[in-house]
C-alpha cells in the first residue's frame, strides 16, 4: 500500500465508525433536519472531500462528466433532500471501490515490475588491469566484465573466464540453472549463481537482450485490443446518455404528476450509476494482468491486442528448422553397406561442417587412415582409403565422378558414399523433433486452432516425415524465405487470425506479415524480439499452447467482465427509473461490480 | 520522434482513455496512446514540432485530470 492508499483507508475507516455513531443517534433522536446534518456531515467528509475537491476543478475545466463531478453532485444531491445516511453511504462506498481499485491496479502493475528488476544498474569492466563500476551503458564492444555471484549479466557476452550457473527465471520462467563455461555466450538480465565469471562484451547495452526486453515491455501498452476499444467507446457515450436520462427523469415526469423530490431522487441514483470507470478499468486491467501472467511463464506479449488475437487464431504455420525440431542433425540410418558410415566418418572426421559432425558422433568405431583429402564446399570430401579414391558427400558429387547413385526418396539429407567409382550406400541425416512437438501441436488443436500448417526449406521428404512425426498434415516444403511470406499470406486469406511461428532466423519479414507474430527461443536474438509481436524465450513448442491458453483465458475474463458490468448497469438503471432501487442499492452493485471484475481480472495474472 | 512519457498520479481509468482522445486530436500529433495500467503516454509527432506538441498535451492532460504530472 503506498501513502495514498494508507491515507484514503484511514479515511474510510473513519468514515464508516461515524456513519455508524451518526445513525444509531439519529435513529434514537429524532431530531431536526440541521441537527441531522450536524450529525452526518463528519462522517461524509472525510471520504468527500477529496471528491469536492477535485469536483469543483474539473467544473472549472468544463469537465462535467467525470465521475467524482457526478458523484458529488449525487450526493450533495441527496443531502439537499436529507436523505443524509444515504448520501453518506454513496460516497463512502464509491472510496471503498476506489481504494479497492488501487490496489488491484497495485498488485497488477507489480507483476510486470517484477520483469522490470532484470534492468542492471552498474557493470564492473576490467580497464588496464582496474576494476570499474561504470554504468552499463558505457561499456563497449570487446570490454571484460567482471560478474560475481548473486549479480546480474549487465550485457549480452561470452564467456572467456570461470565456471558458473545461471538463473535465467526473469527471462524465461525456467526455474533450472543453465550451465555456462568459457566459450558460451550468456545473455544480459540472467544472475550468476556461483563464482566469479569473466564475459567478453559482444553488443552495447541498448542491443542487449536485456534493453530490447525492457522496451517491448514497456512498449507493450501503446498497441490496444479491439475490447479495450469498444469500451472506451461505449464509456464515451454511456455516460452521457444516462446522464441524460437522469437529468430527464428528474425534471420531466414532476411538471405533469408532482412529487418533484421523488424524481429527483430517482435521477440522482442514476447520475451514481452513470460512473464509467470499473467498465473502462477491468478490460485493461485484465489484459495487463494476462500479460503479466504470460511473463511471467517466458512468454512476452507485445501488446493486449496480441493477446486478443492469440486467443481468436484458428491458423498457425509453423517453421520446421528451430522451431518444431532442434536444429541438431543426427544420422538416421544407413542404406546399403553399412560400411558407407565408416568411410564418410572417416573422410568427414576432416571437416568441421554440422553434418560432418553428426557423423562424427554417430559412427563410434576405428576411423579408416585417409590420405589426399580434399573438402568441395557445398558437395562434400573426396580423398583415398587403401589406395582407392573415396567419395562422400551430396548427389552432384556422385553426378560429377560419374558414379550412379540409386534414385532414393528417404526423409532427410542424403550423403553417398562411393569406393573406386562404384556406390557402396547412403546415410542419411535427419534433424530431431523436439520432445514436446507432438504433445504441442496435440494441445493446439484441442484449443481451437484448426489448420496447422508446416512450412519449411527443406525437401519434400524432409518435410513429410517432420511432418507426420509431428503429428501435422498439412506442409509445404522447399520454400525459400520469399515463398513463406507469401504461404502465410494465403493463409492469411481464407482464415481470419494467422498466426506464424519461426525461431526469428530469418523470418522476420514472416513474423510481421501474420496476423500474431509468434518468435520461439528469442533468448540472445534481438532481431526476433524485434519482429515478432509475441516472444517465446523458451525453446519449447508447448509455451505456444501455454501463450494460447493465456490468451484465451485472459479474453474469456474480458468478455464476462463486459458483460456482467453493464448488465448490472443496466438493471439498476431500470429499477432506478421504477422506484425500487435506492441509492445505497445502486452504489452496493456498482462497486460490488467493481471488485467482481477486478477479482476476476487479478485470475489473468496467474501463471501458467 | 515518438517518445513515451510517465504519468503521475493518473487515478481514474476512464480520464486515460478521454486523454488519449484528446492528445490525439491536437494539431501535429501523428499517433498517441495512454495506458492507465502503466502509467504511461506515448506521443508520435514530428521533430520539428515534438515540444510544442508535448507542451499542448500537458495542458490538455491538466484539464482532465488535474491532480496528474507529466514527468518529461
Amino acid at each position: 500500500m503506498n501513502k495514498k492508499q494508507k491515507r484514503l483507508l484511514r479515511d474510510i475507516v473513519i468514515s464508516a465508525a461515524l456513519l455508524t455513531a451518526a445513525f444509531v443517534t439519529d435513529r434514537l433522536l429524532a431530531a431536526a433536519w440541521y441537527a441531522r446534518l450536524a450529525l452526518y456531515l463528519p462522517a461524509y467528509l472525510p471520504v468527500a472531500l477529496p471528491v469536492l475537491r477535485k469536483a469543483a476543478l474539473n467544473l472549472k475545466n468544463g469537465q462535467m462528466l467525470d465521475e467524482n463531478f457526478l458523484m458529488a453532485i449525487a450526493t450533495v444531491g441527496a443531502m439537499a433532500l436529507c436523505e443524509f445516511p444515504e448520501a453518506v453511504f454513496v460516497m463512502l462506498f464509491y472510496q471503498v471501490g476506489e481504494w479497492f481499485e488501487g490496489m488491484a491496479v497495485a498488485k497488477s502493475r507489480r507483476s510486470i515490475g517484477e520483469l522490470m528488476e532484470i534492468r542492471p544498474e552498474t557493470a564492473t569492466v576490467l580497464r588496464d588491469g582496474q576494476e570499474r563500476k561504470i554504468p552499463p551503458e558505457d561499456a563497449v564492444i570487446g570490454d571484460i566484465l567482471l560478474i560475481r555471484a548473486g549479480e546480474k549479466i549487465p550485457l549480452d557476452g561470452v564467456v572467456t573466464e570461470g565456471r558458473s550457473a545461471l538463473n535465467t527465471a526473469a527471462l524465461t520462467g525456467e526455474n533450472a540453472p543453465r550451465e555456462v563455461g568459457v566459450g558460451d555466450s550468456v545473455v544480459s538480465g540472467c544472475i550468476n549463481l556461483q563464482g566469479v565469471l569473466r564475459v567478453r562484451v559482444q553488443r552495447l547495452y541498448e542491443d542487449s537482450t536485456v534493453a530490447k526486453i525492457l522496451e517491448l515491455v514497456e512498449n507493450s501498452a501503446a498497441v490496444k485490443s479491439r475490447s479495450e476499444t469498444f469500451i472506451t467507446r461505449f464509456a464515451r457515450v454511456y455516460t452521457p446518455a444516462v446522464v441524460g436520462l437522469a437529468v430527464a427523469i428528474s425534471v420531466l415526469p414532476p411538471l405533469f404528476v408532482g412529487a418533484w423530490s421523488d424524481w429527483i431522487h430517482r435521477g440522482l441514483i442514476m447520475l451514481v450509476v452513470s460512473c464509467p470507470c470499473a467498465l473502462v478499468l477491468s478490460v485493461p486491467l485484465t489484459f495487463f494482468g494476462g500479460i503479466g501472467g504470460a511473463s511471467r511463464s517466458g512468454i512476452l506479449v507485445k501488446g493486449s491486442e496480441f493477446l486478443e488475437k492469440l486467443a481468436q487464431m484458428d491458423c498457425l504455420a509453423l517453421d520446421k528448422t528451430g522451431t518444431l525440431t532442434k536444429g541438431e542433425f543426427r544420422v538416421l540410418q544407413t542404406v546399403g553397406d553399412q560400411e558407407a558410415l565408416r568411410l564418410a566418418a572417416s573422410l568427414e572426421a576432416f571437416s568441421e561442417h554440422p553434418i560432418a559432425q553428426s557423423l562424427k558422433r554417430a559412427y563410434n568405431g576405428e576411423l579408416l587412415p585417409a590420405r589426399n583429402i580434399q573438402e568441395l564446399s557445398g558437395l562434400g570430401m573426396t580423398g583415398e582409403i587403401d589406395g582407392e579414391k573415396v567419395l562422400v558427400g551430396a548427389r552432384r558429387l556422385m553426378e560429377r565422378y560419374g558414379v550412379a547413385v540409386p534414385d532414393d526418396t528417404l526423409p532427410g539429407t542424403s550423403v553417398y558414399a562411393a569406393r573406386g567409382g562404384k556406390w557402396i550406400g547412403t546415410v542419411l541425416i535427419g534433424d530431431t523433433l523436439k520432445d514436446t512437438a507432438r504433445a504441442a501441436m496435440r494441445v493446439l488443436r484441442e484449443q481451437g486452432v484448426r489448420d496447422l500448417v508446416m512450412l519449411t526449406g527443406d525437401t519434400l521428404p524432409a518435410a513429410e516425415a517432420v511432418a507426420r512425426e509431428a503429428g501435422i498434415s498439412t506442409f509445404r516444403a522447399q520454400l525459400l524465405p520469399q515463398d513463406k511470406v507469401q504461404a502465410v499470406e494465403d493463409l492469411l486469406k481464407t482464415h481470419n487470425v494467422t498466426g506464424f511461428v519461426g525461431d526469428g532466423i530469418n523470418d522476420a519479414p514472416v513474423l510481421a506479415r501474420a496476423d500474431v507474430g509468434i518468435a520461439m527461443g528469442a533468448f540472445g536474438s534481438d532481431a526476433a524480439i524485434e519482429a515478432a509481436d509475441v516472444v517465446l524465450m523458451r525453446d519449447d513448442p508447448l509455451l505456444i499452447a501455454s501463450a494460447r491458453r493465456i490468451a484465451v483465458r485472459t479474453k474469456r475474463i474480458v468478455t464476462e467482465n463486459i458483460v456482467c458490468a453493464i448488465a448490472v448497469k443496466v438493471l439498476v438503471l431500470l429499477l432506478a427509473a421504477f422506484n425500487l432501487a435506492g441509492m445505497g442499492a445502486a452504489i452496493f452493485a456498482d462497486v460490488g461490480v467493481l471488485v467482481l471484475a477486478v477479482l476476476n481480472a487479478l485470475r489473468a495474472l496467474k501463471r501458467e | 520522434m515518438k517518445k513515451v512519457f510517465r504519468l503521475e498520479d493518473l487515478d481514474c481509468a476512464a480520464c486515460a482513455a478521454k486523454m488519449e482522445c484528446a492528445v490525439k486530436k491536437l494539431d501535429g500529433v501523428k499517433d498517441a496512446s495512454v495506458s492507465f495500467m502503466r502509467q504511461s503516454m506515448m506521443i508520435e509527432a514530428d521533430d520539428d514540432v515534438f515540444d510544442g506538441v508535448v507542451e499542448q498535451a500537458a495542458k490538455v492532460c491538466k484539464k482532465i485530470e488535474p491532480d496528474c504530472v507529466i514527468k518529461r
